[in-house]
């Protein structure tokens, strides 16, 4: 058998994982690994600028690609700066393998040189992590934390390797193992058949039913057998924030997206169900509201790989604990064997009853030509420019809501945001992932002044590799949505809220090598989205100036039930 | 209620803080926590007594279920089962006390596994129940130290919890 180092061994497993691209930062308890990376040509390593954009970076290819990323960094300070960007991953169930350098085995424990203590730091924020003892266990290790990472609900692994064991002076014989057997982890790969026919027999009874589809439809490759079903009965669909794309959005069917920052016929219809279909998502608080509230009249249907997200935060009715994909193929294969049909005519009246919410309330601004822009319009302009065909990643505040709402999403994998951790510093990084996987692809990052300051280093990496993505930088010159709770709760005391100072985004693009254009006139935002994508091979930093008293309506009253919502600064429901 | 989770897990480094740190992680509360390794030295058997209604324990079962190295559970309290709890304690054994306290340890079925002129050091197993009606009846003011190892437990009849 072929002997290897354990450096070797590192990069080989990569190979024969079929990794393509990983993105890290070099180090001394790294350096071997980075050494045998130089000596070959299938894995390409992305060099970041700071390694918390190396998580996000590879999250952002995960989330497009369904791949898992690979992150490379060294000890000390190279993986501490990660964690964020694996906290990130974690609460979206992304799949992502970290290999972390650590300092050679003897000196663990004595507070050596860029030591910390890795896998204790991650224990809360990963699905599982592997400390390495003997190089020999490296290919194995590597093994289980591509399997654990990408099955069952999916999540960040942590591998942590002391220099020692990757020293090239030591050599194992090496075989990368074609499978791997954990007897404690057994992801489930089929729903209960009785349940399934359990819940069909729901589906049917149901006067006033919702499917609420989250981010585990996107995950679990199920978009297009969710359309399927939803076609099948006609029932209405809400997406959530981790779920854009699951369903398309310009179908007649789809609500909008439902929770905090959701639409009125969303929140109302969930409100008013008999039935909620929920699949591949976790009654988040950024969903429900106050959960003794949420849904009182409903029979509550829950499909999820994972079955501790099952009646955790709200008790499922008929709790179905297996792959989404799988679970909607054998309703619908259930539903043609009964040859029953929903109830039409109650369904005709939901729909009805659904319309008049629309028109009460679709989602709307107010726009004033001679007034300052909106951010919402550069959403709308951002997707007139791009045909709704591009990747969109964001960052977190106001802009990551109005890109929600109004980019209308058709496709999974399109939308990538960090919902659950809400990291700020998230959308650059992403957009690179993203664009290094989808290399001919129209990629815009939807940040704000606030946050793109977060990696904006990133921008050097993105001149080194010709990334030619395009930041829309909704410049409200303020944190934004902190500054709307403050209106909203804090009678206007805008505390620490005020980007005050800031940079001219224009010229800072352009030393960094790429294209800036300002952007603060209604008449030039249309003709400044389309000449910035004309220029498919350059990054251009579109700086838009908008409204800084916007707020993102309509919003959660706390405490409430799901429909008691803000719809704007005056009216509540 | 009170409830005995019984976890059989991969007798390896790590393994013990993931189950530690989802406890405090996920705001839980862990009374009392034994663990060794079993028969079979890849695994070890940990056992660990908390409070919780149904939806709790639920809750703690499957995050626990979802560590890696968990390869199986049962809480025991759900059915018959046997549960112990050994103490070792040192009690103040002087004049009129010295008789009366070997009476209450041979009452309780105690041991006594050493003395000094003015100490017994006492050996008892029970349910923890039984342990601290032993220290009620000894009286706290006798009592100098007081070494619980918690409880641990196992099933009663054919069934047992292996892989
Ligand atoms: C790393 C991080 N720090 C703080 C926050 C809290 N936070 C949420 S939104 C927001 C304001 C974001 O400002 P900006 O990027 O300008 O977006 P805007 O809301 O103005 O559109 C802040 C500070 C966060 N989500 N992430
Ligand atoms: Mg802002």
């Amino acid at each position: 058998m072929e002997k290897l180092s354990g450096a070797e061994m590192v990069v080989r497993a990569l190979q024969d994982e079929g990794v393509e691209i990983i993105f890290g930062y070099p180090g001394g308890a790294v350096l071997h690994i980075y050494d045998a990376l130089f000596q070959q040509d299938k894995v390409q390593h992305i060099l970041v600028r700071h390694e918390q954009a190396a998580t996000h970076a590879a999250d952002g290819y995960a989330r497009a690609t369904g791949k898992p990323g690979v992150v490379l960094v060294t000890s000390g300070p190279g993986a501490t700066n990660a964690v964020t960007g694996i906290a990130t991953a974690y609460m979206d169930s992304i799949p992502m393998v970290i290999v972390s350098g650590q300092v050679r085995s003897d000196w663990i424990g004595d507070d050596a040189f860029q030591e910390t203590d890795m896998p204790g730091i991650c224990r809360p924020i990963v699905k599982h992590s592997f400390a390495v003892r003997d190089p020999a266990d490296i290919p194995e290790m590597m093994k289980k934390a591509f399997y654990i990472a990408t099955t069952g609900r999916p999540g960040p692994v942590l591998v942590d390797i002391p220099k020692d064991k990757t020293s090239p002076l030591v050599k194992v014989p090496y075989e990368y193992p074609k499978k791997v057997k954990l007897r404690s982890y057994n992801p489930v790969t089929r729903g209960h058949s009785g349940q399934i026919r359990k819940a069909v027999e729901e589906l049917l009874k149901a006067k006033r039913p919702v499917i609420y589809a989250g981010g585990g439809v996107i995950q679990g490759e199920a978009s297009k057998h969710l359309t399927d079903l939803a076609h099948k009965l006609d029932f209405p669909v809400t997406n959530t924030l981790m779920g854009l794309g699951a369903f398309p959005a310009t179908d007649k069917q789809f609500l909008g997206m439902l929770g905090m920052h959701g639409t009125y016929e969303a929140n109302m219809a969930m409100h008013n169900a008999d039935l909620i279909l929920a699949l591949g998502a976790r009654f988040d608080d950024r969903v429900t509201n106050d959960t003794k509230k949420f849904c009182p009249g409903a029979t509550i249907i829950h499909v999820d790989v994972d079955p501790a997200t099952i009646s955790k935060n709200v008790r499922a009715d008929v709790p179905i604990v297996g792959p989404v994909s799988q679970v909607l193929e054998e309703m619908v294969a259930t539903l043609d064997e009964i040859g029953v049909t929903p109830d039409e005519k109650a369904l005709a009246r939901w729909w009805e009853e659904i319309g008049g919410w629309r028109e009460y309330h679709g989602l709307r601004y107010e726009l004033d030509p001679n007034g300052p822009m909106k951010p919402q319009q550069v959403v709308q302009a951002l997707y007139k420019a791009t045909n709704g065909d591009a990747y969109v990643t964001s960052d977190v505040g106001q802009h990551q809501m109005f890109a929600a709402q109004f980019y209308k999403f058709d496709k999974p994998r399109y939308w990538i945001n960090s919902g659950g951790l809400g990291t700020m510093g998230f959308g650059l990084p992403a957009a690179m992932g993203v664009q290094f996987a989808f290399p001919d692809a129209m990629v815009a990052c939807v940040t704000g002044e606030g946050s793109i300051q977060m990696n904006i280093q990133e921008l050097s990496t993105c001149l080194q590799y010709g990334l030619p993505i395009k930041v829309i930088n909704i410049n409200n010159q303020a944190l934004g949505m902190v500054r709307q709770w403050q209106d909203m709760q804090y009678g206007g005391r805008h505390s620490q809220s005020y980007m005050d100072s800031l940079p001219d985004f224009v010229k800072l693009a352009e030393s960094y090598g790429h294209v800036g254009i300002r952007v603060d006139k209604h008449e030039d935002l249309d003709k400044a989205m389309e000449e910035a994508f004309a220029l498919k091979d350059r990054l251009v930093f579109m700086d838009i100036y908008v409204d800084p008293s916007e707020h993102v309506y309509p919003m959660h009253i706390a405490d409430g039930a799901i429909r008691d919502m803000w719809l704007s600064k005056t009216e509540r429901t | 209620m009170r409830r005995i989770i019984s976890i059989l897990m991969e007798n390896e480094p790590g393994a013990l803080s993931r189950v530690v740190g989802l406890f405090s992680q996920r705001g839980y509360n862990i009374e009392t926590l034994t663990v060794a390794p079993t028969e079979d030295r890849t695994l070890s058997r940990l056992t660990l007594t908390t409070f919780g209604d149904d939806l709790k324990i639920e809750q703690i079962t499957k995050h626990l279920n979802k560590l890696i190295e968990v390869v199986k559970l049962v809480d025991l309290t759900e059915g018959a089962h046997i549960e112990r709890e050994i103490m070792l304690m040192k009690v103040k054994a002087t004049g009129a006390q010295r008789a009366e306290v070997k009476r209450t340890v041979d009452i309780f079925r105690g041991q006594i596994v050493d003395v000094t002129s003015s100490v017994y050091t006492v050996q008892l197993a029970g349910t923890t129940d039984k342990l601290e009606a032993f220290i009620g009846a000894v009286g706290e003011a006798q009592v100098l130290e007081v070494v619980r190892s918690g409880v641990s437990g196992i099933s009663r009849g054919e069934k047992v919890l292996s892989i």
